[in-house]
């Protein structure tokens, strides 16, 4: 299964002392094709960040200049939406860790038994890939809609207040957010729990541990390389998602998050240096975040 | 199970009328066993004979179909593995691979809220020689290390029954012995009961009060090892426990005192008391280090049978002795030890030899052995293949 690869992140690599021209060559095309399609859009958007209007030109014409102060302002400007980003994405993940972990547990551990039970779970969790992502949101949109049937209901038994609104809330975003980051979340914890030595927990058992000490002590940390996986697979998109933030899908005017800043920024007021400066940030934050994460998660001594 | 204290002793283990099906096949047909507290119980069979079974329900890792296990006089049958006084030696090991070796030990002391959990673990590692290592994690350790973990990490609890499932099985000829030495001393200075799942006879024999021999779910006979040794009742115990010679004929005369049958015309005698039956078609055994060999023609008396005109066909020298194949015609091959008490072997590949033993010494089994002797020399191409890929992966 392709998915093991996000598992064995944080296993050790016994690099090759040997160093052997092949490998350099074999190695010549990846490294091509990271400089011409990350290296140098990343130079591009980092100048573009310090440029500054032309003032002779028109809307949208700017010169390269190195006004660090464009990152001021756009703090200034969208803090609010940084922030947002941030929370949601986290609160998306370990929503979806919770959804995931028991899911995965199911496919991977008890359901070893039944062959045809796991590979059929396994689908069902990989089945919402052959719809688009965007019609699978707005579909969400489309079902928790002011008159749906859905809303009518819960209002009808009193769970939702009369004048209560789906679409444009926090929960509204963070629910699609959770929705479409759950498959993330499950197969790499799936590849992890399906390794799991269930002879380990017998031991844990027969050393006096109850089923839940086992599982806290046992199962969950030997999980760990799997969950580390799903957190930043989820983690990364969800906090730079501006589709279900966005006033079309499920998000409102309050629920904008910084991928909607940079996408307005870019294709609607057409201020470029803005729009640069807050997607580096965002890789700044979102680099500063993980790595902290990696490190505090302890996992590269896992195995 | 009690927190905070260790089992003040061993306590006895008792089943009663066990039976352990699986969908498809029966792992235990019907077992019913006393282990006194205290003992060194060894349960010795072939893979595959119900004896793991047997362990695993002891410790509550599987549901017995029918019986009950009681520990202790405590009847556990439906407790759960965690709360049965019990440890086991995995065969596998199952050290926890998150943790270092001393987690590892300390774990069910922690569990179990005993005091000082981190200082009787590196007790129990310095039984086993292994603090140095304390602090390192399973996978940097070879198998022979692994062993001795497991092993410390179910002796640190003192359980009143210590379960071993071949648990020196990756250790070396004298690590083995030393583990064998150890294991016997932690049992005899606490008082623990042991309960040792081995197919290795020589191990059973060494280390156990009493030895039973399964096969095929059931417990074919159980006693001290000496006994077992001594006196097989079946054809199983007396080729799984060591070697022996069996000849099947008809009794011929029989006394007060003693039964003779005739095999091949050779009238064998063995004592009554140590016949299981004497009448109708029986088997009489007897060890091959029993016996002697004899270069020239000897006659049977009253105190010797004696078996003449065989014909060597294999000598296999081993240091301490030299095992001859005796080819004896309308008996069939007979195997000879003799020590090497004055030099190397005295007959060679083709010579002419007779055997002798004393009476005294023979056996007569309960049921008779199945056509194909143990003994048939197998020199097919498959078990050359199969000892050689074993020896390769050893």
């Amino acid at each position: 299964m392709a998915f093991a690869a996000f598992a064995n992140t944080a296993e050790a690599v016994d690099v090759p002392k040997k160093k052997s021209k092949i490998a350099l060559v074999l190695l010549a095309p990846g490294l091509a094709y990271l400089a011409l399609f990350f290296l140098t859009p990343l130079i591009s958007l980092i100048i573009t960040s310090l440029q500054a209007p032309d003032i002779f030109g028109d809307i949208g014409d700017y010169v390269y200049a190195f006004q660090w102060q464009n990152y001021v302002t756009v703090i200034n400007e969208y803090g609010v939406q940084f922030m947002r980003s941030f929370v949601y994405a986290l609160i998306a993940t370990l929503a979806a860790l919770l959804v995931s972990y028991p899911i995965a547990y199911f496919i991977g551990v008890t359901a070893r038994k039944w062959p045809v039970i796991q590979g059929l779970a396994l689908i069902l969790v990989i089945a919402p890939f052959f719809i688009s992502f965007l019609l699978r949101t707005l579909a969400w949109k489309q079902l928790f809609s002011d008159n749906s049937p859905t809303i009518t209901f819960l209002k009808s038994i009193s769970l939702l207040a009369p004048d209560a609104q789906f679409q444009g809330s926090n929960f509204a975003v963070i629910f699609g957010l959770t929705y479409n980051f759950i498959p993330f979340m499950v197969l790499p914890i799936y590849t992890s729990l399906e390794r799991l030595d269930l002879r380990l927990l017998e031991a844990g058992s027969d050393l006096y541990a109850k089923p839940s000490t086992s599982f806290w002590k046992i199962t969950v940390p030997l999980s760990m390389p799997g969950v580390v996986s799903g957190v930043l697979l989820t983690f990364i998109p969800a906090s730079g998602d501006f589709i279900n933030a966005s006033s079309e899908f499920l998000g409102g005017p309050g629920t904008q998050m910084v991928g909607n800043a940079i996408q307005s920024n870019f294709l609607v007021l057409n201020d470029y240096p803005a729009a640069a400066a807050l997607s580096i940030m965002l890789m700044a934050v979102i680099l500063i975040i993980v790595s902290v994460y990696v490190k505090r998660s302890g996992t590269e001594d896992l195995l | 199970m009690a927190t905070g204290t260790f089992a003040e002793r061993g306590a006895d283990l008792e089943l009663v009328g066990i039976q352990k099906r699986f969908p498809g096949f029966t792992a235990i047909e019907e077992l019913d066993l006393l282990i006194p507290a205290g003992s060194f119980f060894a349960l010795l069979g072939p893979s595959g004979c119900g004896k793991t079974t047997t362990l695993r329900l002891v410790a509550g890792l599987e549901e017995p179909t029918a019986g009950r296990i009681l520990i202790g006089g405590k009847d556990v049958t439906d407790t759960k593995t965690y709360q049965r006084p019990v440890n086991t030696v995995f065969q596998s090991y199952a050290l926890f691979p998150h943790m270092t070796i001393l987690e590892n030990v300390a774990f069910g002391l922690k569990r179990r809220k005993i005091d000082d959990p981190m200082g009787k673990a590196h007790e129990a590692l310095r039984l086993v020689e292994l603090d140095h290592v304390a602090n390192r994690k399973p996978a940097q350790l070879s198998g022979g290390q692994q062993q001795r973990v497991a092993l410390a990490r179910a002796v640190v609890n003192r359980p009143a029954l210590l379960l071993l499932d071949e648990p020196l099985g990756a250790l070396d000829l004298k690590l083995r012995r030393q583990m064998q030495l150890e294991l016997k001393s932690i049992q005899t200075e606490v008082g623990l009961t042991f309960l040792h799942v081995t197919h290795d006879q020589e191990e059973a024999m060494t280390m156990a009060d009493t030895v039973a021999v399964m096969n095929k779910g059931r417990i074919e006979q159980m006693g001290a090892p000496e006994e077992l040794y001594e006196l097989p009742r079946t054809s199983f115990v007396a080729n799984f426990l060591g070697q022996s010679n069996l000849f099947t004929g008809p009794v011929v005369s029989s006394n007060s005192t003693s039964v003779s049958v005739e095999v091949a015309g050779n009238k064998l005698t063995v004592p009554k008391e140590r016949a299981a039956r004497t009448e109708g078609t029986i088997t009489v055994g007897i060890r091959p280090e029993k016996m002697i060999l004899h270069t020239e023609k000897v006659a049977a008396d009253s105190s010797r049978n004696v078996l003449s005109e065989g014909r060597v066909i294999d000598v296999s020298f081993s240091g301490v002795s030299t095992q001859y194949i005796v080819d004896f015609a309308g008996v069939g091959n007979v195997v000879v030890f003799a020590q090497n008490m004055v030099f190397g072997p005295v007959a060679h590949l083709g010579a002419t030899v007779s055997v002798s033993w004393p009476i005294e010494r023979g056996f007569v089994i309960e049921d008779n052995p199945e056509e194909e002797s143990k003994f048939v020399l197998d020199h097919t191409t498959t078990s050359i293949a199969t000892q050689a890929a074993g020896a390769g992966a050893e």
